[in-house]
């Protein structure tokens, strides 16, 4: 007996399309249903409201509180304060200088997209882009006037502490990852105890500690730079997470790994280096981002030491007796500020997990 | 067989191993010479893999001494670095790199580990590859491939540092029957070269093709040992006897 070959066909239309979908996902039981018309209420009473405040009611144009007639949303204030949210107490006059550091920083980032290969030239970029960034911002240089950390602020005092920490913690990370896998007892135990000795201990503590402890331990007169201390905190604090993150990783790859690696010959660093980590960092990547968001978020922490990094600038503003009870766009404002870089992050989290990705066809 | 056998190139003297108290390798001796083709069979947990795992030193040994090319498998660096260099192991599961492509996989080891140019290191990688008839896919990643077709790149990465010895850690047992045959292809063709194989396998047939010897371990000893013919067809141990008729009456 021989079976004729069959086509395939279109599944059936209730099975495809918008009303498909809503049947599924919003209708499948009375439970369901009645999810569905609850969430519908709550989005009904809080957009409209949140839309007219924000947009239809708002102020957009003007120089001063005066000019706030409407009943909704001032946003001449984040206008009027823009610079303050994004550069601190930067002075004005220099305020090119952040400007330059934020257009190349970008102009980087398109470049190593659209550049491909040359590993060598990235590294480069990596090590010579935080130089040129601290002689740009600090000054001191090439006749520009030194700016002293403590104006840093804002949205660049964020994002200056939020790229030293990854960029820093990342390496830092991996080689304790490394210390606690490793064979030698006295490597093993200090990574132990480094790891969950700063995983036991909050981030606030961490920056009080640096801040207000460890200049007891300095000799008298030497004073060590506020924000400096604070990103040596923040990066030491992150290493420890960042490497039980990867160990994850590592557990998830099978022994047959090490084991072809070491039957190729390859010595512990190569084997590590070329094989073990770009695996287990691949399968962290989500988790990686996840710890690298907290970090980002985090750094509003700073305020408990004095500075003023985004957050803490919305006290400051709304505080300004021209501008007071603004608190509310102030925060509106930042928070969605925070967004989009958290969203930017995890978005590139996804595309990164994508690209990285071997099993399928490219 | 009258084949030109040439020096020692494994011996394996009084090898002794434990897991904890369980005694896996129980006075093994084993000498293999250059060009031999030897095949290991035995039921599972019997320690052929475990034994094949130690020459090159994937495992450790408690006792006795295991010798390639005259260097001791110990733990001085320097021994082991030149033992893997001429040892190439091939595993159940394959075990490529899956983050590398095809020809990442083969060349990876020529590149880091012996300097070679990278140039040379892609056409020998090419060479084997065209060997075992998958120079085709050299830029997909291994979980793009067949299982059959990833044990061949299997095959092609460990012949890349030109190894005097091959193991084959049971290379066909992860397959789907219809892949098997093309990776005993490729094993057949390299013992017809003369290239010195040691093959923990369960394809009988393989080994009365193209074995020099077949041992058979059970229980962590060697407890026969023979040519292919005599091996099959006059075996006089009765665990041998009753092994047999289970994998060839099945």
């Amino acid at each position: 007996m021989v079976y004729p070959p069959k086509h395939s066909k279109e599944p059936p239309v209730l099975e495809r399309g918008a009303i498909a979908w809503i049947r599924h996902n919003l209708l499948s039981s009375p439970f369901n249903i009645a999810f569905t018309i609850l969430g519908i209420a709550i989005l009904y009473m809080v957009i409209p409201p949140f839309i007219h405040w924000a947009f239809l009611d708002a102020t957009f144009v003007g120089h001063s509180k005066s000019d706030c007639t409407g009943d909704g949303a001032c946003w001449v204030f984040v206008k009027e304060k823009l610079n303050m949210f994004m550069f601190g107490f930067y002075p004005q006059a220099e305020l090119y200088r952040p400007k330059i550091v934020i257009v190349s920083l970008l102009g980087l980032l398109a470049f190593s997209k659209f550049f491909k290969g040359r590993g060598v030239i990235k590294l480069a970029l990596i090590i010579i882009f935080p130089l040129f960034a601290f002689i740009m911002l600090h000054g001191g240089y090439f006749g520009m006037p030194i700016v002293e950390t403590q104006k840093w602020g804002g949205l660049l005092l964020t994002l200056v502490i939020a790229s030293v920490g990854i960029v820093l913690s990342f390496p830092i990370g991996i080689l304790l990852s490394l210390g606690r896998q490793s064979k030698l007892p006295i490597i093993k135990s200090l990574s132990v105890f480094y790891i969950e000795f700063v995983r036991g201990v909050p981030l606030i503590t961490v920056l009080f500690m640096a801040s207000v402890v460890l200049p007891l331990f300095f000799p008298e007169g030497v004073n060590f730079d506020k924000l400096a201390r604070a990103l040596i905190g923040i990066t030491l604090f992150e290493a420890a997470y960042v490497a039980e993150n990867i160990r994850s990783g590592f557990q998830a790859i099978p022994k047959g790994q090490y084991e072809a690696a070491d039957a190729l010959g390859l010595g512990y660093w190569q084997k590590m280096g070329l094989v073990i980590l770009p695996q287990a960092i691949r399968i962290t990547i989500p988790n990686l981002v996840g710890t690298f968001i907290s970090l980002f978020k985090d750094t509003s922490l700073v305020m408990i030491i004095g500075l003023f990094d985004l957050l803490a600038m919305v006290t400051v503003t709304a505080n300004d007796r021209d501008w007071l009870g603004m608190d509310t766009e102030g925060y509106v404002f930042v928070a969605f500020v925070f967004w989009i870089f958290t969203f930017s992050m995890s978005r590139y989290s996804k595309y990164l997990e994508k690209k990285l990705d071997t099993s399928k066809g490219r | 067989m009258s084949k030109e056998l040439g020096e020692p190139i494994i011996e394996i003297n009084k090898v002794n191993k434990w897991y904890d108290e369980f005694h896996v390798l129980k006075d093994i001796d084993l000498t293999v010479k250059k060009g031999e083709i030897v095949v290991i069979a035995g039921p599972s947990g019997s320690g052929k893999s475990t034994l094949i795992r130690c020459i090159n030193r994937l495992e450790e040994y408690q006792e006795g001494i295991i010798k390639v090319k005259g260097i001791e498998v110990n733990n001085d660096v320097k021994n082991l670095r030149e033992i893997r260099a001429n040892v190439a192991m091939v595993f159940q599961h394959f075990n490529l790199f899956p983050h590398l492509t095809i020809l990442e996989n083969l060349t990876l080891a020529p590149v880091w580990v012996y300097k070679k140019p990278k140039k040379e290191a892609i056409e020998t990688a090419m060479h084997y590859l065209e060997k075992v008839n998958i120079a085709d896919q050299a830029n997909k990643y291994p979980n793009q491939l067949s299982g059959g077709q990833q044990q061949r790149v299997a095959i092609a990465r460990a012949l890349c540092k030109s190894p005097d010895i091959m193991l084959f850690d049971e290379p066909t047992s992860a397959l789907d029957p219809e892949m098997i045959g093309e990776v005993l292809d490729v094993m057949i063709n390299l013992a017809q070269e003369g290239k010195t194989m040691v093959t923990v396998t369960h394809e009988m047939g393989f080994a009365r093709k193209v074995a020099d010897r077949v041992i058979f371990m059970d229980a962590g000893q060697i407890v026969e040992e023979n040519d292919p013919e005599n091996f099959f067809h006059n075996p006089e141990s009765e665990r041998l006897q009753l092994f047999l008729q289970q994998i060839l009456n099945h």
